[in-house]
């Protein structure tokens, strides 16, 4: 089964309707372990209770970041080898990875209040993953200003593509400016900084959550692809009726008039 | 070169005549600086150290107002569609249509900021600080914007869209072109690390911007 075989998609939709049920189970499981393990983990010495906001917080800034990376390759598929799948992969995932952001903003936000005082403080990483939250919004504005789902894909994959450049500057922000954010702390040269009773429940969530976005992201491409079918089945019975009595009698009427 | 020259040439003769609008843009930059005192007050030591700040976001806006210009007009007329099939690669003829506009719109710009200095309070420094980082990147605002102009040009509303589309992705040069103003002012980081970053923008953009619109404009029009 390679990714040829899934651009009919016939095939793609009776696949994931057989792999979905379990895609949730894992989902589930991964997600219920991760938060039992979360509120088992110990709180830290400095940062008390709150510190276990962290294990929402992470797992959804990574994957904000991770489901542009998504989108950008589903473009580069649209763009060059014109993947059938590859632009409706690309529509699905834009809210759900806009939701991640939020979320990353918000608990970002709540938990920047206990530690540093302010719900919110202009410094690079939370300017950059603001500008994201923006961008994922003008994607989506965009998607929904051009009728012709085809079009909208191709003009959707160059932004997404142009969009990518954002990504390493806000990996890198918390390294190339001295800001109040803290540095990373666990995907960096020397291994992890977090001690292993954080980093468990940490990675477990990580896991939890990228399952879920795979999750959502598999179900938003069925509906998108069922979306698409209903349009053109309205659209070949607009041009039926058209073709019948009503419609030609006004046509010519017009040029009658004429 | 000779086509391209001819596309320049056309492009800034169209601009600058009546319907052309180009000078609009500096209209409109001297009104949003006029409006600032108004609303935070016209206490001449605030305004100083705001001044560059609010030079740059006016010339933002002044560059971004223009920029639907650069397509919609051809679009309507159909040259759009003869420069797409003409033998002239269509990134090389979006890059010269971006250098005509930004010739013809940004410049102007760029040579308006020392009357509007003075009325900002700015000495002779800050005004020419502010000058210098505008030149180096309102090339970068024309040429990011162009991507935003190319994939607005087919759609009905095109307007607003372009402005959410655009304004994301030319924060990085309204950062480093303030960054950069304030050091030659008030220090105390060296002025050549942040210009040199804007003047890397405008590079980078004058190597991504061409083909981006390029590919979104044969996309959208065929």
């Amino acid at each position: 089964m390679s990714l040829i075989d899934l651009a009919n998609p016939t095939r793609f939709l009776a696949l994931t309707a057989r792999l979905l049920p379990w895609l949730a189970l894992v989902t589930v499981v991964l997600l219920g372990a991760g938060l039992y393990l979360s509120a088992l983990a110990p709180d830290d010495y400095q940062q008390g209770a709150t510190v276990k906001i962290m294990f929402i917080h992470v797992p959804n800034a990574w994957l904000s970041m991770f489901v542009w990376g998504v989108m950008s390759i589903a473009s580069l598929g649209t763009l060059v080898w014109r993947h059938p799948l590859a632009d409706v992969a690309a529509k699905a995932a834009a809210p759900i990875g806009a939701s991640f952001t939020f979320l990353a903003l918000l608990t970002g936000s709540l938990w920047g209040r206990p530690m540093w005082g302010t719900y919110w403080e202009w410094d690079a990483r939370l300017t950059s993953v603001l500008i994201l939250f923006l961008m994922y919004l003008g994607l989506m504005a965009l998607w929904r200003s051009v009728e012709d789902p085809t079009r909208a894909a191709r003009a959707a994959a160059v932004l997404t593509l142009v969009g990518a450049i954002n990504l390493p500057i806000i990996k890198f922000s918390v390294d190339w400016w001295n800001t109040l954010h803290q540095p990373a702390s666990v995907m960096r040269m020397g291994g992890p900084a977090l001690d292993k009773s954080f980093l468990i429940p940490l990675l477990v969530m990580a896991i939890g959550f990228s399952f879920l976005f795979i999750t959502l992201h598999v179900a938003a491409m069925r509906n998108e692809i069922l979306r698409r079918r209903v349009r053109s089945l309205q659209m070949m019975q607009a041009r039926a009726y058209q073709g019948n009595a009503p419609a030609s009698g006004a046509t010519s009427q017009i040029v009658g008039a004429a | 070169m000779t086509a391209l020259g001819a596309l320049i040439r056309r492009d800034i003769r169209i601009a600058l005549r009546i319907g052309g609008g180009a000078l609009i843009g500096v209209l409109f930059f001297l009104t949003v600086v006029v409006l600032m005192p108004f609303a935070v007050g016209p206490d001449l030591a605030l305004l100083t150290r705001l001044g560059p700040a609010i030079l740059w976001l006016g010339a933002l806006l002044a560059s971004l107002l223009t920029l639907d210009r650069l397509f919609t007009a051809d679009h309507e007329d159909g040259s759009l569609d003869l420069i797409i099939m003409s033998r002239t690669p269509l990134e090389l003829a979006c890059a010269a249509k971006a250098l005509a506009h930004w010739l013809a719109a940004g410049l102007p710009l760029v040579i308006a900021t020392p009357v509007l200095g003075l009325l900002l309070n700015l000495d002779a420094t800050a005004t020419g600080a502010v000058a210098l980082t505008l030149l180096a990147g309102t090339p970068a605002l024309t040429f990011i914007g162009m991507i935003g102009a190319a994939l607005a040009v087919t759609m009905s509303r095109g307007g607003l869209l372009l402005a959410v589309l655009v304004l994301p992705l030319s924060i990085p040069v309204l950062i480093f072109g303030v960054a950069a103003s304030q050091a030659a002012i008030v220090g105390p980081l060296p002025f050549g690390a942040p210009f040199s970053i804007l003047c890397a923008l405008s590079l980078v953009s004058f190597v991504i911007g061409p083909f981006a619109a390029a590919t979104s404009l044969r996309n959208g029009l065929d």
